[in-house]
């Protein structure tokens, strides 16, 4: 069976919330040992990068070699910046580890600031996270009384304050840049890099930016050791993953699955396939910017580069299952209205096309549509896609490729003529 | 002048304190201010502005950039359904026609009697309990006609008499 749980053990326990049933599962153990046997910081960083861990939070990059980037001797402080801005469409996992276990997030926290060096880190959270904000802050409290954060750490000499910073409403702001604005007190515009946060991020300071999932797999990574880890996941991917499944799906929820399993064991398997007998459409595999894969496409397995192969992308995990009855150019409206609303507004290109092809698909729901629409939104579409200065634009451009030339019928059928 | 409480000026000190720069805290104190004041007015930014010490455009502009701060006072209870794929998928317009038919509101819009505003809400993460809404801080899954119904008429017995409100219906983004 490709489900396994690891980090998501303890979700099914409603008091691992608090610390001291946290302790009695394991909590904390590996950063007491880290501590207590003084693992140099730099074995720790090989450690993560043998482990073959990967960013959680949609792009995939190797989550010890970004730590690796942070300059050794810089006479600024570090920071690093956790995201928990969880805003694609679809994704939900991020949550169930902030509600669920939040001491597992904040042990990896501070073993990532001791092997990098940093002694402040935040937690950019949604604004609209109130419930997973309490649990969090309460955690927070709680780890520190029992000086696992802090001043002077367990004796170590070693300082970490964890501070838990809300966002207020703007899905840019899970873009690492932009969330580096927003935290410095700025609107949410992304910035252009190079500079990479490593070097130059949080308040002009050295910073590294890593998912929750991200973090929660670090204690991972040191109770196993690297090769244990990895072997969990594939060569290149190691571990495991949380996967988001919703829409219309038997089971809809949170499931922790072995790098590599396939996203059509997860849909028939794991979540107990289509209510209703219904039959299955289309499935948006990971987050509402992966482009759209069609009932006989699914049989890809969960991973970074087998999902590019199959021209679409692992994401943040987030799958949305469309049955038989659902309409697409629907689908693609709403799609399409999210980033005409989370648009940041900085780059014309997607700023207006973001809002034209909105406009468009409503027209064409209307019924108003003609069938040179299609191109005009296929060349707004080309005029985003990795030409603006974050990634937003081709989060539009790449769903709008993928429905238009997957669906075309759908959109042909609403139109008169 | 608009004055925090001293408790809010207080609970704003500290915040300050925790960053490497003063302007880190605007979006912090802009939702301390929205707590105490219910919306952010001209005067809630220049209140904060001068606790920050930094000019009032720095406020505003990022109170204008963030959806959550409002520039209107909303509602008492403040329903924010989502509307994005999945919770539309399970039955998102459906919520929002009952908003529409029982309560007389659309995007925007604020009852009369200031009890209830609505507002379409982006994707909450929460999409495998869908179709889902906020009412104020609280979370509300598993939306149905009838549920929703019940929320209602449970806030409506629970409030205080209304007072006089500065009903002021704007514009958000139509479907
Ligand atoms: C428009 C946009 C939104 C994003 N939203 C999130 C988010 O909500 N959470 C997240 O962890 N990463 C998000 N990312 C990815 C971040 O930019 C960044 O890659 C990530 O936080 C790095 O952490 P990781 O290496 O642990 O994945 C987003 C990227 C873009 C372009
Ligand atoms: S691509 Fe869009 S969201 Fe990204 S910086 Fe440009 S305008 Fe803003
Ligand atoms: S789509 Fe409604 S919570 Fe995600």
């Amino acid at each position: 069976m490709p489900q396994i749980s690891l980090v998501s053990k303890n979700f099914q326990y409603p008091d691992q919330v608090e610390l001291q049933a946290a302790l009695s599962r394991g909590a904390w153990e590996q950063w007491k040992r880290v501590l207590a046997e003084k693992i140099p910081p730099a074995a720790i960083i090989e450690e993560v990068k043998a482990a073959k861990l990967r960013g959680q939070g949609g792009a995939g990059f190797p989550t010890g070699v970004k730590w690796g980037f942070v300059p050794k001797d810089s006479p600024k402080p570090k920071y690093l910046c956790v995201n928990a801005d969880e805003g694609e469409p679809g994704t939900f996992k991020d949550r169930a580890i902030l509600e669920n276990d939040p001491h597992l997030m904040l042990e990896g926290v501070a073993i990532t600031c001791y092997a990098v060096g940093i002694h402040t880190a935040f937690v950019y959270m949604r604004g609209e996270f109130y419930q997973p904000q309490r649990v969090m802050e309460k955690a927070i409290r709680e780890a520190t009384e029992a000086g696992l954060l802090g001043k002077n750490i367990q004796g170590s000499g070693f300082d970490l304050d964890v501070i838990v910073h809300m966002g207020a409403g703007a899905y840019i702001c899970g873009e690492e840049t932009a969330l580096l604005n927003s935290l410095e007190g700025w609107k949410g515009w992304p910035r252009l890099k190079p500079p990479f946060p490593a070097v130059v991020g949080a308040f002009g300071c050295p910073t590294v930016i890593n998912n929750v999932e991200t973090m929660a797999g670090v204690p991972h990574i040191m109770r196993l050791g690297a090769a244990e880890f990895q072997k969990l996941g594939t060569e290149k991917d190691g571990g495991t993953k949380l996967f988001a499944i919703s829409g219309h799906v038997a089971k809809p929820g949170v499931y922790e699955m072995t790098m590599g399993s396939s996203l059509k064991e997860l849909i028939y398997d794991v979540a107990g396939g289509l209510p209703g007998g219904r039959r299955l459409k289309a499935v948006i595999p990971g987050g509402s910017s992966a482009p759209v894969l069609k009932a006989d496409e699914i049989d890809v397995p969960l991973e970074f580069e087998a999902m590019a192969a199959a021209g679409t992308m692992l994401g943040s995990g987030a799958v949305i299952v469309l049955d038989e009855t659902v309409s697409i150019p629907e689908v693609f409206m709403v799609t399409a209205r999210f980033y005409a609303h989370e648009s940041c507004g900085q780059c014309t290109q997607c700023r207006e096309g973001c809002t034209w092809i909105y406009k468009i698909s409503k027209k064409i729901l209307a019924g108003h549509g003609q069938p040179s629409d299609l191109d005009l939104m296929l060349d707004l579409a080309d005029n985003m896609n990795g030409k603006t200065v974050c990634p937003l634009g081709a989060a539009m451009a790449l769903p709008t490729i993928g429905f238009l030339k997957k669906f075309p019928h759908e959109f042909l059928a609403l139109m008169k003529s | 002048m608009l004055q925090f409480s001293d408790a809010t000026r207080q609970q704003a000190l500290a915040l300050i304190e925790k960053y490497p720069r003063k302007s880190a805290a605007i979006i912090p104190l802009l939702h301390l201010a929205q707590k105490e004041f219910g919306w952010i007015s001209e005067e809630a930014e220049l209140a904060v502005a001068q606790l920050l010490d930094v000019p009032v455009v720095s406020v505003r502009e990022v109170s204008g950039f963030y959806f959550m701060f409002h520039k209107h006072p909303p509602g008492r209870y403040h329903l924010q359904v989502c509307h994005n794929i999945s919770c539309s998928l399970l039955g998102a317009e459906t919520i929002l026609d009952w908003i529409r038919e029982h309560l007389g509101i659309e995007s925007g819009q604020t009852t009369p009697d200031g009890l209830f505003s609505v507002e379409r809400m982006e994707c909450l993460a929460c999409c495998d309990r869908a179709p889902a809404m906020l009412i104020n801080d609280e979370l509300h899954v598993h939306l149905t006609r009838d549920k929703l119904a019940a929320l209602v008429e449970e806030r409506r017995r629970q409030a205080p008499p209304p007072e006089p409100h500065p009903t002021d219906n704007h514009e958000s983004m139509e479907t």
